[in-house]
């Protein structure tokens, strides 16, 4: 099986098992028990703590322990809203291609009377910083941007973007679960008040990530309860599962360049061959993406037959059509950066990890262009195409 | 647990029916690019009977799973039984569709009913 899927989740490391085993066996006190077991179990907690702020540049008292990337992503949206609405600043800006963990969060917020602007994300993926500075009002309690988008991979310009919030004093968070473990992500030097990170994006265990929160950010409790997490955050904490998230970082963190390289190699020769595919086209930047993201619209197929016949060959892959989102509309990510209908359904997402071979990667350029081959083959919509009935949009 | 059952797996693999007729005399085409399924049904009737019958899809795999065993079904069939062939039927013979995907085997009946109508515009014929 060639695993194509990283942006859904990733095979956790042989490391972070053995810490998640080990620490479920030895450390399974509970961390806020005054005796030695308990503390044995609070020392472990605080160690994952300070290894990942150490990695993306932050203090320990500043990393919040959740249950993953929309756990975090909510409280940071709530809680800045929050901040806003005392002091009468009911106006967020983002991207219209977030999560949606953020979009319905704004969704509902919108709903509570907050307006939201969404920015532009142009036909590259890319939010242009003039056009967010703009956008910044007096009014503005928060701007929320992806750090890298999970569908097409596309790196925002944040250091800019955090350089304008700074400037016009308004609280910038950004979701970088695609992007820790990933590529360098630095709280400081990228001027980020809030970020979101979920630990399976990068080779740790499901349900456990955390929310940065810079030092003096007001946090609202989504989870009432114990005094955990500084009392922001209630609930026992799942201590094998954080040191198992932290295991995870340090280790894809102390590779990250090596992987990147490779990665980035292996993508652009995907790429390359992909885009041999008459009628086909990349989403988003070229350049500015993730190392192991390929994303591709090829006109006159579906994109679920596509992942059945690639499953059938033994490649895990996804896709943006309305099918496989259960939805009759295909991804709102395809269509931000101006994809129609037609060709947004016919999309594959290939997100690659560092077990993957350079004979992986022909046999999926292979099977690809002869799966798209085939579909199209009794297509009516390719048909007219070819015809002359239909204009090519591709 | 699988998406799809065996039968349309099977279907979806080794679509029957598959292609165009030339000298096709009913025509059918539903759906469209915007939603994500279209399908075409090519018709040729003769002394009454579906002499044969052949297929185009683009859509997800229960479309063209559905597509599929819809010909099979009509195939050599005389017209005022295929005019009667109902979307559950499709369905069922499929070992049942998710329930999003049921308008899958609705589009094949719409195909398979326009082009009877078609057949009928061009002939003249009552069905
Ligand atoms: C960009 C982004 N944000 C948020 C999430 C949600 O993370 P989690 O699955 O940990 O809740 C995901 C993952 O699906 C994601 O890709």
């Amino acid at each position: 099986m060639i695993y194509a899927d990283n942006a859904a989740t990733t095979k956790m490391s042989a490391a972070a098992v053995k810490t998640m085993i080990s620490l479920a066996e030895e450390a399974w006190g509970n961390p806020s028990s005054l005796y030695s077991h308990g503390q044995q179990a609070k020392e472990v907690l605080e160690k994952a703590r300070a290894d990942i702020a150490a990695v993306i540049g932050a203090e320990p008292r500043e990393i919040y322990f959740t249950s993953g990337g929309s756990e975090a992503d909510n409280q940071a949206i709530i809680s800045a809203a929050a901040e806003g609405r005392k002091k009468g600043k009911m106006h967020i800006v983002s991207s219209a291609f977030e999560h949606h963990a953020v979009l319905h969060t704004l969704e509902k917020l919108r709903k509570e009377g907050f307006e939201i602007t969404l920015l532009d994300v142009h036909t590259n993926g890319l939010i242009i910083p003039a056009e967010a500075e703009k956008a910044i009002r007096e009014d503005t309690c928060l701007v929320t941007v992806m750090y890298a988008n999970n569908e097409i991979g596309t790196i925002q310009p944040i250091k800019e973007l955090g350089e304008i919030c700074r400037k016009r004093n308004v609280t910038f968070h950004v979701d970088a679960v695609q992007a820790v473990g990933n590529i360098p992500v630095n709280v400081v030097s990228d001027n980020i008040d809030m970020l979101s990170a979920s630990a399976h994006k990068f080779h740790g265990p499901k349900g456990t990530g955390f929310l940065y929160a810079k030092k003096g950010i007001r946090l609202t409790n989504l989870i009432e309860g114990g005094a955990q997490e500084r009392g922001k955050r209630a609930g026992t904490e799942n201590v094998p599962s954080i040191a198992a998230m932290a295991e995870a970082l340090r280790e894809e963190n102390a590779k990250m360049g090596k992987k990147a390289a490779y990665l980035t190699k292996i993508r652009d020769k995907i790429i390359n061959g992909l885009s041999e595919i008459p009628h086909s086209a990349l989403n988003g930047d070229l350049q500015k993406r993730l190392p192991g993201n390929v994303n591709f619209c090829f006109e006159g197929i579906e994109g679920e037959s596509l992942l059945l016949l690639l499953d059938d060959r033994g490649i895990c892959a996804s896709s943006g059509s309305a099918c496989t989102s259960g939805s009759l509309d295909p991804s709102h990510v395809l269509l931000a950066i101006g994809r129609v209908h037609d060709v947004a359904h016919g999309s594959l997402r290939l997100s690659i990890g560092e077990d993957i071979t350079d004979g992986d990667a022909d046999y999926i350029i292979k099977s690809v262009k002869e799966v798209v081959e085939y579909l199209r083959g009794f297509s009516p919509i390719w048909r007219d195409l070819i015809n002359g009935k239909k204009e090519f949009i591709l | 647990m699988a998406l799809y059952s065996e039968k349309v797996m099977d279907h979806f693999r080794n679509p029957r029916n598959v292609g165009i007729i030339e000298d096709a005399n009913g025509i059918g085409e539903v759906g469209n690019a915007k939603c994500g399924d279209i399908m075409k049904m090519y018709l040729k009737i003769e002394d009454g009977i579906v002499k044969d019958v052949k297929f185009e899809t683009f859509g997800c795999g229960s479309a063209i799973a559905s597509s599929s065993m819809a010909t099979e079904m009509i195939k050599g069939k005389p017209v005022s039984e295929v005019k009667q062939l109902t979307n559950k039927a499709v369905a069922e013979a499929l070992d049942g569709l998710p329930d999003y995907k049921m308008h899958c085997s609705v589009l094949a009946e719409e195909a398979i009913k326009l082009a009877l109508e078609d057949y009928q515009k061009r002939t003249g014929e009552e069905i």
